[in-house]
């Protein structure tokens, strides 16, 4: 059959255009424009060319950041995809316990970052806190205001603790929509369980997983408010992660400029990074389809 | 209206609106030669002349931050360094 090609319909997308514009291009021009310049406020601006980037790509704390950044990011996607796989597929498919499942499942995800930061710092704290009081009675030395190990550990537990259930959910849509055929036909075939997971469960997942990959990516590399509230990027700077830096550079020092250009330099990075994933990903799921 | 909010600065402006021609250019080219001329490049897997674009833009900036990172402030080999590449990607990738 020919395709009909309107492109009036192109103006139909004008709204959208003009909300993104409004929301996302105009203020990144702005950062743009004060990443070369420098403020002291009243709108007074002075010329500094490529200053802030040249000082920001010879900074040790901008990569100390990035670096932690990384590795949050890595442990985080380690933990949560193959554990939201995992629950899903523990998950039942029908009786009245699927609505007591996802509706458990969805709790966390409906809790704002600052009150998970906030619950995360009472339950952590070992004079007052269920976790830390239990695990100081047992013996262990679990401090996470003084140890930077234990700052690591509740901040990377209240991640997995908080998202989880969002890589839960999405895998556990792409499970449902598997027809019954598709597990019959490897009944007959006598595959193991293994391979139903390889060959039927997991290929139907991929375009969930991939959003799922892609959302926790850009969420954990962006993460703020949670590690703010309990550890405020403590102790010393050990989970002070980018976002948190550039916070402090840009209301804390008022540091405008150095601030605008690690943006930058930040949305790079993650524009780098997403079009990796979703590059293979989409392209994985090509050459299994 | 005034938009003395915005800093804008001549070099700045420039650069939007190179960009600005650049999708403006995308959009005339692809009006006459519609379906983003798909093809297999050096990267094996399909990229319409949109990718090809995003990718000269991303690279550049990423150039662009290296030359200021490993070499210095004047960023004109810098640019000469990104057109060569995006030529190279619009002709192999």
């Amino acid at each position: 059959m020919e395709k009909t090609w309107n492109n009036k319909a192109w103006f139909m997308v004008l709204p959208v255009l003009l909300l993104v514009a409004f929301s996302a291009v105009i203020p990144l021009m702005t950062v743009v424009n004060y990443s070369v310049q420098d403020t002291f406020g009243n709108n007074v601006f002075f010329w500094a060319g490529t200053e802030w980037f040249e000082e920001l790509l010879h900074s040790q704390r901008f990569y100390d950041a990035l670096v932690r950044n990384l590795i949050f990011s890595a442990v985080i996607l380690a933990i949560e995809v193959p554990l939201g796989i995992g629950i899903a597929l523990a998950m039942p498919r029908k009786g009245w316990a699927v609505p007591v499942c996802l509706v458990t499942m969805a709790l966390p995800l409906l809790i704002p970052w600052n009150v998970v930061g906030t619950i995360w710092q009472v339950f952590g704290r070992v004079d007052i806190g269920l976790l830390g009081h239990t695990l100081a009675a047992m013996g262990v030395n679990y401090n996470y205001v003084q140890d930077p190990f234990a700052a690591w550990i509740t901040v990377v537990v209240m991640d997995v603790w908080h998202w989880t259930s969002l890589v839960v959910l999405l895998c556990y849509a792409g499970l449902v929509s598997i027809p019954e055929a598709f597990y019959q036909a490897a009944r007959i075939d006598g595959a193991s369980r293994w391979s139903v997971f390889r060959y039927i469960q997991l290929p139907k997942m991929h375009r969930v997983l991939l959003i799922a990959v892609l959302l926790r990516f850009m969420d954990s590399f962006m993460i703020y408010t949670e590690p703010f509230v309990v550890t405020g990027g403590g102790p010393g700077n050990t989970t002070t992660f980018m976002s948190i830096d550039l916070v402090k550079m840009a209301i804390g020092q008022f540091d405008l400029g150095p601030a605008a250009a690690m943006s930058l330099v930040y949305f790079l990075i993650v524009l780098l990074m997403c079009w990796v994933f979703y590059t293979v990903m989409t392209n994985y799921g090509q050459e299994k389809d | 209206m005034d938009f003395s909010w915005m800093a804008w600065t001549g070099p700045t402006a420039a650069f939007f609106g190179v960009v600005f021609l650049l999708l403006l250019g995308m959009g005339v080219w692809e009006y006459f030669a519609p379906g983003g001329s798909p093809r297999v490049g050096l990267l094996r897997f399909e990229t319409t002349r949109g990718d090809r674009l995003f990718l000269s833009l991303l690279g550049s900036a990423f150039i662009c931050l290296a030359w200021l990172g490993l070499v210095g402030p004047n960023l004109w080999w810098a640019l000469v360094l990104c057109l060569v590449y995006a030529a190279c990607v619009f002709r192999w990738v």
